[in-house]
């Protein structure tokens, strides 16, 4: 397995005369938490969508334990291992919680558009969905409809989809969106022990839950990088604390 | 097996005692007329594939209808009955062509277009069968003798007489519903099922969603194929009426009368409107009026269709509750 686990090199995007990224180089690194932060507008949910697909960049390429995939359409990209969780809830509301994660690991099954036998027969992968509900902390809800779940728990779900792919590399766009103190400790606890044995990129704005969680830390302002590195040393960046801790109060 | 789902096959058993015993107990016209409605109701349940279960409103499935209607009338001699057993597979693959080769058109645009462009598809065949003269232009063909099912030589059932051709629609029936019951809930189906539900979602997780789609619209033409097939030998005619849009949206409301969200559900729908203009017709001079007001009248007290009734009457179990609440929000919002 290379250390290196998603590597985007020179990203560009360019929407008409807007420059959304220009030439961002990150590299995010197998068992290490690796965050993007940034004012809004800065380019980190184009940097996001980039890395899964939904945008195509204008120039620049993606690559994934070492394979270019910089051409490959999201689903394209899903079964090579790279999982993603967006930032507005998106699920499959009208299924339950079970369904949800069951429909995420048939993706990534063997066959998963087989069109014979039920879902019910005794798959690998459904011990994959009791696993990483479990995992999220919700088994007790497992039969419930995903819209009638608090947005806390939809949140947890999200993640429990992300976890039943069993991908390399997770793509989590502001995973503590809308929530309270209590929810995010425990989104928090759970991203952190995520990182075992993949490379998880994370998009955030609550300072606190990123220097708690981030191994290393990539600053964006004006669709480019303007420092990264491990957050001890990126805390101290002149260039960071001008152009971003400085005016969002500090928080040294 | 639990309770509902027991009482769901034993309903299941009974309707098909009651078909069965059907043409022992009513006129020869009454069993035609059933051959006829319960080939219409697998029509519909073959569209409710790619409507209800893939999300995608379609306009142009009578054309696949009309074509495999057009494939026995183009391959029957004029003298001569035609082969069922190599006719129907042609004509099952005609249009199961057709649909891949349309669907692999029109499976690139969403929502009010994909139901524009289909139509245009639709109006496409249509217009093909109407104004060229190759195959009876306006005025259609006739199928003089209808096709045999006859193995080196020796026939094995006489679809002359109505009775028999009455027990191979349902037989062919029972097959499209056992194939279409197994599709929706393998996980093609459960994958179909999702894509409506959130295609963004879907597409992430890793589901190829046009390749799904595009197999789900073939499939789907297929089976439509088989009800094409089967009308055309029932009424020794075809014309292009057969495949226009006037009778893709008929289609279209038996499946809104019967219900989205079961494989059942539009062939009870076909039942119904089947059912209501024979009765209609014989008592109002105005019975179009009629029909049109009984319809809006279903749509709305019933947003998830007759089939509701059911539940109604035996109660729902809670999971059943719980997916057909949703389906009558997507209904209103439609």
């Amino acid at each position: 397995m290379h250390d290196i686990a998603l590597r985007a090199a020179g990203l560009q995007k360019r929407f008409g005369g807007l420059l959304a990224v220009s030439d961002v180089s990150i590299d995010i690194r197998a068992g290490e938490i690796h965050a993007v932060i940034g004012p809004n507008g800065a380019g980190k949910s184009t940097l996001i969508n980039l890395l899964a697909g939904e945008l195509l960049p204008t120039s620049g390429e993606v690559l994934l334990n070492g394979v270019d995939i910089t051409s490959l359409s999201p689903d394209r990209r899903a079964r090579a291992g790279l999982g993603r969780a967006y930032q507005k809830t998106t699920l499959f509301a009208q299924f339950s919680v079970h369904e949800n994660v069951r429909l995420a690991a048939q993706a990534r099954s063997t066959a998963p558009l087989r069109m014979f036998g039920g879902t019910r027969c005794d798959r690998p992968y459904l011990q994959l969905v009791t696993d990483a509900i479990d995992r999220v902390g919700l088994s007790a809800r497992s039969q419930i409809i995903a819209d009638k779940l608090s947005h806390g728990e939809q949140r947890q779900l999200e993640i429990a989809m992300v976890l039943a792919t069993n991908p390399q590399v997770i793509l989590l766009d502001e995973p503590l969106a809308g929530m309270g103190p209590s929810e995010a400790r425990g989104i928090i606890g759970l991203i952190a022990s995520l990182k075992a044995d993949r490379a998880l990129l994370v998009v955030e704005h609550d300072m606190d839950a990123v220097f708690e969680l981030a191994d290393r830390l990539t600053v964006m302002q004006d669709g480019r990088v303007i420092a990264t590195g491990l957050p001890q040393d990126v805390r101290v960046d002149p260039g960071v604390r001008a152009a971003y801790l400085g005016a969002d109060g500090g928080i040294a | 097996m639990s309770m509902p789902n027991l009482r769901v096959r034993l309903f299941g058993i009974a309707c098909l005692a009651m078909a069965i015993a059907l043409p022992f107990c009513v006129s020869t016209y009454y069993t035609q007329f059933f051959a006829k409605a319960l080939i219409m109701g697998m029509l519909a349940m073959s569209l409710n594939l790619v409507v209800g279960h893939g999300g995608l409103v379609s306009l142009c499935h009578a054309a696949f209808f009309g074509l495999a209607g057009y494939v026995l009338a183009l391959l029957s001699p004029r003298y001569d009955a035609a082969s069922l057993l190599t006719t129907l597979p042609i004509a099952i693959l005609c249009s199961g062509t057709a649909a891949l080769l349309i669907g692999a058109l029109v499976l690139r645009t969403r929502g009010v277009y994909f139901i524009m462009v289909t139509l245009a598809f639709g109006e496409m065949l249509f217009f093909f069968f109407h104004d060229t003269k190759f195959a009876g232009g306006s005025d259609g063909i006739s199928i003089n003798i209808r096709p045999e099912i006859a193995i080196a030589g020796s026939q094995l059932l006489d679809l002359d007489k109505p009775m028999t051709f009455y027990f191979v629609v349902l037989g062919f029936l029972v097959g499209v519903i056992a194939l279409l019951t197994m599709v929706v809930r393998s996980p093609f189906g459960r994958a179909l099922a999702a894509a409506r539900d959130n295609e963004r979602r879907a597409r992430s997780l890793g589901f190829p969603i046009f390749r799904l789609r595009l197999t789900a619209f073939t499939l789907s033409g297929a089976l439509a194929g088989v009800a094409g097939y089967l009308a055309a030998a029932q009424f020794g005619f075809v014309a292009p009426q057969m495949l226009g849009w006037h009778q893709s949206a008929t289609i279209l409301v038996m499946v809104l009368i019967g219900g989205l969200r079961s494989v059942t559900g539009p062939l009870v729908g076909a039942l119904v409107l089947i059912g209501m203009e024979e009765v209609l017709k014989a008592h109002l001079d105005n019975w179009k009026l009629a029909e049109g007001l009984i319809i809006i009248g279903i749509v709305i007290l019933l947003p998830n269709g007759v089939r509701q009734i059911w539940s109604m009457v035996f109660g729902a179990s809670p999971q059943r509750a719980a997916e057909i609440k949703p389906a009558a929000a997507e209904a209103r919002h439609a």
